[in-house]
């Protein structure tokens, strides 16, 4: 499935995951392409976050878990045994359903992860902070008050602060799980607007219960459901002329 | 209309209930405060504060005592908190959840039951025995430290548990290793709350008898200690003394309540700063 002939940045190859003896992952097969959107849609509990927390491997961390099959990043296998996890998450950034600023300040939540990755020269660090924050299209609104603590944002103005701050380490690829789930229509307009942006630097995956913000956001569509990959192409396709029943029955409605 | 009448009584009666209890409960404390305050209060001097007992106990006061509770609490602190912060950030943040750790959890819980004078014996086996610590304020100290552990260790992993998962996942994601997560992400928040539980278990510790008995505290010295393998004197162990085991008991009653206020205040400034701590970081996390 490459019409376009487009690079590929992402590509799953028969992926299988399993929480303890659950298989939430069915064989998956899938390709990413550079700067494009993704977006991967399908009804709860189907895998979507199971699937893009593999991409940055945060589903390392869930004790009694296994994976079988490929991931390679640029042709290259993430699971790899000289690959370092830590690097590959900050090439592949990440963006939480529930906006989780930390305990800090704004300048400081921006910073965090330059700071982690060593960067020490101050200037640098402002001048980071501010482009993050530009590129999130939040920096008019918080300019005066970077030392304010995060959690006096609103919600939509927080989950743009994590999008600045996935940005400030300069990642490749960034994974957004529901991004807009938790925040208000017009936040929500502001960040689908932001992905658009995105994307002419990033190669942006998103997962999201709304087919209008999928149909909106996204080039290619994959959809799925209990753990397999049902379809994937071009968006358009997908939601004008679906191969499979299935995917037809969920755009148009008839489960969920 | 009736049963809602009805409801509304018994609501009224609960709370009267509780309210009561609580009357009860505060009634208690205050008049334990009162009744040691009036008795206690007119031994208190600078004199009483300053000085060292004297004609057998019947005259001077207590400063070695309240310099020895000093250098044991200190000595129990610096067993407890460090060992007790990384016992709970290994337990909380690096093992596996497992029947294993379940287990380690229960023993540590059962631990903080265990009766004090149990320490007390087994800081005997332990440190002034096998370690050949001698009856010392190390010896007392450590078997201190040792029986204020378990609060600790529980009290941190509680601080550990109230951080939020969305801290840690959100500095891996960015491409923190799992010790910086921990460190800058996850500890800055937790520390206070666990001070806050550690502290309280000092408290504890500065107002116990038992364990020093065997293992350090001594019936009375004319002299301050050198070093942390002199014997010393304590405030609890004093007030014990001085209540059931002078030879002219009614005499030395002043003092035994001036030395029991001092010990009161003590624990009660240690808790205090607990309050203090915890109130603090309510007002940052805000
Ligand atoms: N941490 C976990 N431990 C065990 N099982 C899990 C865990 N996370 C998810 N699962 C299971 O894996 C399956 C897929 O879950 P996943 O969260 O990936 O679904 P999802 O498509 O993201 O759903 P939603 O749209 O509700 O977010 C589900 O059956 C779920 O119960
Ligand atoms: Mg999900």
């Amino acid at each position: 499935m490459n019409p376009e002939n487009l690079q590929v940045k992402i590509k799953a190859e028969n992926l299988d995951f399993y929480y303890g003896a659950n298989r939430a992952l069915k064989n998956v097969t899938i390709e990413c392409f550079d700067k494009k959107v993704t977006a991967i849609i399908g009804p709860s509990g189907c895998g979507k976050s199971t699937f893009i927390r593999t991409l940055n491997r945060m589903n390392d961390v869930i004790p009694g878990t296994r994976l079988e099959g490929k991931i390679l990043i640029d042709g290259a296998d993430i699971h790899a045994p000289d690959v370092d996890v830590v690097d590959l998450r900050r090439r592949v950034g990440m963006v939480f359903q529930k906006p989780n600023p930390f305990p800090k300040s704004i300048f400081d939540n921006i910073a965090y992860g330059l700071r982690i990755n060593g960067m020490k020269n101050k200037r640098k660090i402002e001048e980071v902070v501010e482009r993050s924050l530009r590129g999130a299209a939040l920096w008019e609104e918080v300019k005066d008050r970077l030392n304010d603590n995060a959690f006096s944002l609103s919600g939509g103005q927080q989950q743009r602060l994590c999008i600045a701050r996935a940005l400030a380490v300069e990642p490749e690829v960034i994974l957004f799980d529901e991004p807009c789930s938790a925040i208000d229509p017009i936040a929500t307009a502001k960040v689908e607007d932001l992905i658009e942006h995105l994307k002419t630097r990033y190669t942006v995956v998103i997962v999201t219960h709304n087919m209008q913000q999928a149909a909106r956001v996204s080039d290619y569509t994959a959809f799925m459901m209990l753990g397999e990959l049902v379809e994937f192409d071009r968006t358009e396709k997908i939601f004008t002329n679906p191969a499979n029943k299935l995917t037809e029955d969920y755009i148009t409605g008839r489960f969920g | 209309m009736r049963r809602s009448t009805r409801k509304k009584l018994v609501q009224a009666a609960g709370f009267l209930a509780l309210r009561v209890a609580m009357g009860l409960v505060l009634a208690v404390l205050v008049l334990f405060l009162y009744d040691i305050g009036r008795k206690g209060g007119g031994a208190i001097s600078w004199e009483f504060l300053s000085q060292a007992p004297r004609r057998g106990m019947t005259e001077g006061g207590i400063f070695p005592a309240i310099v020895g509770t000093f250098l044991v609490t200190v000595i129990t602190a610096l067993l407890a908190i460090p060992l007790g912060m990384c016992s709970a950030i290994y337990l909380n943040e690096y093992a596996r959840q497992n029947r294993l750790t379940r287990l380690i959890r229960l023993s540590i819980r059962n631990l903080s039951g265990v009766p004090s004078i149990v320490y007390g014996l087994f800081g005997v086996i332990l440190f002034v025995n096998a370690l050949r610590l001698g009856t010392s304020i190390l010896s007392a100290g450590l078997t201190l430290g040792l029986m204020t552990l378990p609060w600790t260790i529980t009290a941190s992993e509680e601080a550990l548990k109230t951080i939020p998962d969305s801290y840690r996942e959100g500095a891996l994601a960015l491409g923190a290793t799992k010790w910086q997560a921990i460190r800058t992400n996850v500890l800055p928040y937790a520390v206070p709350g666990m001070l806050t539980g550690t502290v309280l278990g000092l408290a504890r510790a500065a107002g116990e008898t038992a364990p020093i008995m065997f293992t350090g505290a001594a019936f009375y010295l004319p002299y301050l200690p050198k070093s942390l393998s002199d014997q010393f004197m304590a405030l609890p162990y004093h007030l014990y003394i001085m209540a059931t085991q002078h030879h002219a008991i009614q005499q030395v009653r002043p003092l035994a309540y001036g030395t029991a206020l001092v010990l009161i205040v003590l624990v009660l400034g240690l808790n205090m700063t607990a309050v203090v701590i915890r109130y603090r970081l309510r007002r940052k996390r805000r």
